[in-house]
């Protein structure tokens, strides 16, 4: 028996199969993974992400804490509600965590972690964090909805108090706000439209049953899955974790460099990678011939076998395999993929693969 | 659970047989496996006339979740596969004993029923799983 959310007894109401996701027990799917995928492309569906971890960080020094803490910048976020994607590294430039970090105000800042990294995170937050008179406070007792896709926001909206409904509606992408004793966020892991909303666990059922009566179509792990896939979006513990660089693992983007006097954590390592020549690609595989890319499936570039697919699956978008690699450094837009002894044809394209609701690579 | 045809063998490896009049056999996936594995949207198939052993690889099945291997059930040649999983897949999930099935084999040797499980057999490993 796993830990449950508030809505466990919801996804066996609505047929879903359960299973062990990180000690959790959670919905793989509720019948068929690919039609909640298409569901979220094409309308809204709502995936229970309660066990993610939801952290607040309290003091005058915070900003301070997480400028060291972060990769990327949290300066750069100067109005309430604003949010940024980072990594939080070790000392050698490895990733202990992905996350999103929100600027409420100059004393407390909101980081929304993964499930699976809960207890190392919050140790490593803790131990560089309450020397500066920061607290750092796991919300346990909330539960977090995302409702996504072109629809969601729309269909989302009437669980939403009318005092704060026509703000919410109008929130810009990667913004979040309070909303009475709800936080919403125009944030997500799928590529599509739609809002996170943080809620207290004890209303998260109904908020649930509003949203399936509304026609938001209920989705599990799985289509979570294939639709971050699709999205080029990374899964910490597949495409990078602690012995894995961001500048190998397609999160460059995310580290903010200026002011270089900034001496976050792991940085001096990264400066290094930077300047080297030979530091590994990521990047994006189409397979052309029928087959399924699966993760740790050699790729072999220019002869050379080095190269392994971090995360790889079916996009029910696209209809073919697709994958996300870390190979070795080199220019070239063609490789082979190992599939179960037989090498397979892949082509190299720039991701994503698909975003709101367009496939953006040639077929 | 949906009842099991009676009318067919099964495997440990959740693979149903039926013995056809003309001394072929075929094979597919079970509805347990099928449900396991989640959307099929690969098959990959064997060649016509290739020789199989039994416990041996013969088909391939990948859903959204994963690749599983669909191994021999008896010693055969390959006669017949069902081409249209190439293109559709999903008729695994939706007749996993109809028209769902994966390949005929023409067996080479005389088959060991007792290395096969009865309805009731398979139904009590799945009644075993499940507790």
């Amino acid at each position: 028996m796993g830990l449950k959310t508030p809505l466990y007894n919801k996804h066996v109401e609505a047929g879903a199969r359960i299973v062990d996701f990180g000690g959790w027990d959670m919905p793989l799917h509720y019948g068929s993974q690919k039609e909640e995928h298409h569901a979220v492309r094409g309308k809204a569906g709502v995936f229970d992400v309660s066990h993610m971890t939801i952290v607040d960080l309290r003091g005058d020094q915070a900003g301070e804490v997480l400028r060291r803490l972060l990769a990327n910048d949290v300066s750069k976020l100067q109005d309430s509600g604003k949010a940024l994607y980072t990594c939080m590294l070790n000392e050698h430039g490895g990733v202990i965590d992905d996350l999103i970090v929100y600027y409420m105000d100059d004393a407390w800042y909101r980081a929304i972690v993964n499930a699976a990294t809960r207890e190392k995170d919050l140790a490593w937050m803790r131990q560089h964090a309450e020397s500066c008179g920061v607290t750092v406070n796991e919300r346990a007792e909330l539960a977090m909805l995302a409702v996504q896709g072109p629809a969601a926001r729309d269909l989302a909206a009437p669980c939403i108090d009318a005092e704060w409904r026509e703000q919410a509606l109008a929130l810009q992408p990667f913004t979040g706000m309070e909303a009475g004793d709800l936080f919403v966020a125009r944030t997500g892991y799928t590529g599509e439209d739609g809002w996170e909303i943080v809620m207290p666990a004890a209303s998260a059922p109904a908020s649930w049953d509003r949203l399936l009566a509304a026609g938001v179509a209920p989705c599990g792990l799985g289509a979570r899955d294939t639709l971050r896939l699709e999205a080029a979006m990374n899964l910490y513990g597949s495409d990078m974790d602690e012995n894995v660089s961001p500048l190998e693992a397609g999160l460059g983007w995310t580290i903010a460099w200026q002011p270089a006097d900034r001496d976050f954590i792991g940085r001096a390592p990264l400066e290094d990678l930077r300047a080297n020549p030979e530091r590994r690609r990521f990047v994006g595989l189409l397979l052309e011939d029928k087959g399924v890319l699966r993760n740790h499936q050699r790729v072999i570039v220019d002869g050379k076998a080095d190269g392994e697919i971090t995360s790889g699956g079916f996009s029910p978008t696209m209809g073919k395999s697709i994958a996300l690699a870390r190979v070795a450094a080199g220019d070239y837009d063609r490789a082979q993929v190992d599939v179960r002894g037989k090498l397979l044809d892949v082509r190299i394209v720039k991701t994503p693969f698909v975003r709101n609701g367009q496939v953006r690579i040639e077929l | 659970m949906s009842d099991l045809p009676g009318d067919l063998l099964y495997t440990t490896e959740h693979e149903w047989l039926r013995r056809e009049d003309d001394g072929s056999v075929t094979v597919g996936i079970t509805d347990h496996a099928q449900a396991a594995l989640g959307d099929l949207v690969y098959v990959e198939l064997p060649e016509i006339d290739q020789d199989v052993d039994s416990g041996g690889d013969m088909a391939v099945v990948e859903s959204v979740k994963a690749a599983s291997d669909v191994y021999a059930p008896i010693d055969g040649r390959v006669v017949a596969v069902n081409e249209e999983l190439a293109d559709d897949p999903e008729k695994i999930n939706a007749e996993p004993y109809g028209d769902g099935w994966i390949v005929r084999l023409q067996p080479t040797s005389d088959i060991d029923e007792s290395e096969l499980m009865t309805p009731d057999a398979y139904q009590a490993l799945l009644d075993e799983e499940d507790a």
